[in-house]
């Protein structure tokens, strides 16, 4: 018995996620890949094969807006690599409690505790036309009118994203930086390196695990963002999620569907490069 | 850190799964819905197990009511509060999940040929022929709404027969909805950071107000809005703004391009809040608004007003429907519900919001002289007006924005639409916010 158990039980051990995976993730997927090739009116879809649905979507529109989304992902995934590196190393090396440590890293998860009312609320105050901000800048000065990009622009749309999500790129290359062996650190020393070659020859290329699983986790939030873009950006600013939001308000499943499974493919892509670049597998 | 081992992790973790498919899979105790009690049926007072499920916009989903109809029928309700999309959405698609559909007359096109709603029959209503004559006969003192266009209510008010989703042009004995409330909308304005009146919908494309506008991004509702802009100032001619052709869609998307790459937009909103934190902050000064918002802003001390325009009102109205699922004694139920709904009580509570009732002569029994005066004469408020939570919307001797009830409603010059083009107003829209 012992050695048939032997062999079946890591299959045992994976079956309850196997099958939570396949029902509440492939299962719907593929139902989403199969609407989208059916037809549909006003109220209802019929079960159909047509690709309509994909060339609804070929349009200037959908490229223009894909183009904005990939805007908005560059600029809030170099905003959050530059910021969040800094914090994480410091977090990981010049913390030196594991306590402290956890609790300023609770800090980080801070703009998680709000609702997405409260946090469209409360920016009006700080960076609307009557805002903080802006009587700031013109009470010492620097402008005589109000600055109108501060909200519901572009600028406002990545200001959120980088608000909301850091979290994501900072703790991956927290968890990475700290799993940097100390010695090969005091051995770089040792062996004369100064600050920066110590940080460009051992810890960078230790901690880009990190930075490519923090970049997975922005490409793959941001590709798909709706909330924070409509309500920073005012409405007035595009962005694949919200263009599919859209249509599912106006009940145009089918076209929604065609353009998810683009989305879809068009963010695995994405994630394939990184993890063509940097084989995360073999570095952990 | 506390070490935890694999093994502990998995049996705990498996565990867990294991009660919580437990007690997902238990059967339903007897007498609820999923499980209904079997044994004879002699209880006399049966509606008392009732329970009718309903699904509305935030505007009609009101707790006040809900307490008010269990207290009075003696059976139980459930409310949702929904936004107009995810009523729709709901309406059509899961049609298992509510009783009661409370609904926009726009959405009717949609909704009624999906088959979800049954008619109701018109000749177990008790207080019909009170209900304003707009919406049972298409007539209004041969007042502008007559001629309005777009989805009007009467146009889509009654059915062919008792099993039919198809509308009837002329009364049957079976309608699709009946009123629960409605408005005439305009766009409301912050009279003291726009320094003067306001009395055209063109105003909204006025350089003057660069950066300081909005309308809204619900493409059915945002479009009216920009055609009722357009149409004032010249721009471009509807031959039905209701039920544009594929031509004026471009063409007033167009306009809104245009607008848009002139920065004449502050922000777009599509919540009811939204448009109140916009207005209320400042950020915007001149806005398409639902009345109720208008109100919200006031009672939160801001100045705000709600402009007659000289070309008239867009207007909206909801009503109640029956999902075709309703039978029996809940079939009853919701019939009660409704007489209950057109006896005044609800017409005046809403009314006390600024909301109109189905049949206001019924509400009127349950407002003070001073309120009917005020909300439907149009006359100088007698007293401080008071809304249904307690706070005072208007000082005594203030006058109602756009004046009495034939005078607003009696200039609704388009409604809330469905279009033929519905797609491509859509395909059209999501052009407009991605430029």
């Amino acid at each position: 018995m012992s050695e048939t158990w032997k062999a079946l039980k890591p299959y045992a051990l994976i079956t309850p996620q196997t099958l939570v995976f396949l029902m509440f993730l492939v299962f719907p997927i593929l139902m989403i890949g199969v609407v989208s090739f059916w037809e549909f009116n006003g109220y209802s879809m019929t079960p159909a094969f047509t690709l309509d649905n994909y060339q609804g979507i070929l349009t200037d529109v959908t490229l223009k807006t894909y183009l904005n989304t990939f805007k908005f992902l560059g600029l809030t995934w170099l905003a959050t690599l530059l910021i969040g590196y800094p914090v994480a190393y410091f977090l990981a090396f010049h913390v030196p409690k594991l306590e402290w440590q956890i609790l300023l890293f609770l800090v980080c998860t801070i703009p998680f505790w709000t609702s997405n009312i409260i946090r469209m609320i409360s920016w009006v105050p700080l960076l609307g036309r009557e805002g903080l901000v802006n009587q700031g800048l013109m009470g010492i000065g620097l402008t005589q009118e109000p600055l109108q990009f501060l909200l519901f622009s572009d600028f406002a749309v990545v200001l959120g994203m980088v608000h909301l999500y850091i979290i994501f790129m900072i703790a991956p290359i927290f968890n990475s930086l700290m799993r940097i062996e100390r010695s090969l650190v005091t051995a770089a020393e040792d062996l004369g390196a100064s600050g920066f070659q110590t940080f460009r020859e051992v810890i960078l290329p230790l901690s880009a695990p990190g930075i490519a699983i923090g970049s997975i986790f922005i490409v793959t939030l941001i590709m798909g963002e709706f909330v924070t873009v409509r309500l920073m950006g005012g409405g007035q600013s595009a962005s694949v999620g919200k263009l599919i939001q859209t249509q599912i308000g106006s009940l145009q499943y089918p076209l929604a569907a065609a353009n998810a499974m683009v989305l879809l493919a068009v963010t695995m892509l994405i994630i394939i490069s990184i993890l063509r670049v940097l084989d995360i597998r073999k570095e952990l | 850190m506390a070490k935890f081992s694999r093994r502990q992790v998995m049996r705990t973790g498996l565990a867990a799964g294991a009660f919580l498919t437990a007690t997902r899979c238990a059967s339903a105790p007897k007498g609820t819905p999923n499980n209904p009690a079997t044994g004879p049926e002699v209880n006399t007072n049966q509606s008392k197990d009732v329970t009718l499920r309903l699904i509305g916009t935030g505007v009609s989903q009101i707790n006040d009511i809900r307490d008010k109809a269990q207290e009075d029928l003696g059976f139980k309700f459930d409310m949702r509060a929904l936004s107009t999309e995810e009523n729709n959405q709901i309406a059509i698609t899961q049609p298992g999940q509510y009783d009661i559909f409370d609904g926009e007359y726009f959405s009717l096109p949609l909704v009624v040929p999906s088959g979800n709603l049954q008619p109701i029959d018109i000749k177990r209503i008790t207080n019909y022929d009170q209900i304003v004559s707009f919406f049972r006969t298409g007539e209004f003192k041969g007042m502008p709404v007559e001629d309005s266009q777009g989805t009007a209510p009467f146009r889509v008010q009654y059915l062919t027969g008792p099993d039919s989703s198809e509308f009837s042009a002329t009364p049957t004995d079976f309608a699709t909805l009946i009123p629960f409330q409605y408005n005439a909308d305009t766009l409301g304005y912050r009279p003291d950071l726009v320094g003067r009146e306001i009395e055209s919908w063109g105003e909204l494309f006025n350089p003057e107000f660069r950066g300081k506008t909005s309308i809204l991004d619900i493409p059915q509702i945002g479009i009216m809005d920009a055609a009722m802009v357009a149409e004032a100032l010249g721009l471009m001619t509807f031959a039905d703004k209701g039920n544009m052709t594929k031509a004026e869609i471009d063409q007033i998307i167009e306009i809104l391009k245009e607008q848009k790459a002139n920065g004449q937009f502050r922000a777009f909103w599509k919540t009811f809040d939204e448009s109140v934190n916009l207005m209320n902050s400042g950020e915007v000064v001149l806005q398409s608004m639902w009345s109720p918002a208008v109100t919200a802003v006031q009672s939160q001390g801001t100045e705000c007003i709600y402009a007659p325009l000289k070309e008239g009102y867009r207007g909206w109205g909801g009503g109640i429907g029956l999902s075709k699922n309703l039978e029996g004694i809940q079939l009853d139920a919701a019939y009660e519900y409704i007489n209950w709904m057109l006896d005044g009580w609800v017409g005046a509570f809403l009314g006390r919001q600024g909301y109109y009732s189905a049949a206001p002569e019924a509400a009127r029994k349950f407002m003070s002289a001073a309120e009917w005066d005020f909300w439907y004469e149009g006359q100088p408020a007698a007293e401080d007006i008071v809304d249904p939570f307690g706070k005072t919307l208007a000082k005594s001797g203030v006058v109602r924005d756009g004046g009495s009830f034939d005078e607003r409603f009696g200039n609704i010059v388009c409604w809330n639409s469905t279009m033929e083009e519905n797609t491509y107003l859509v395909q059209k829209w999501n052009e407009f916010i991605a430029s």
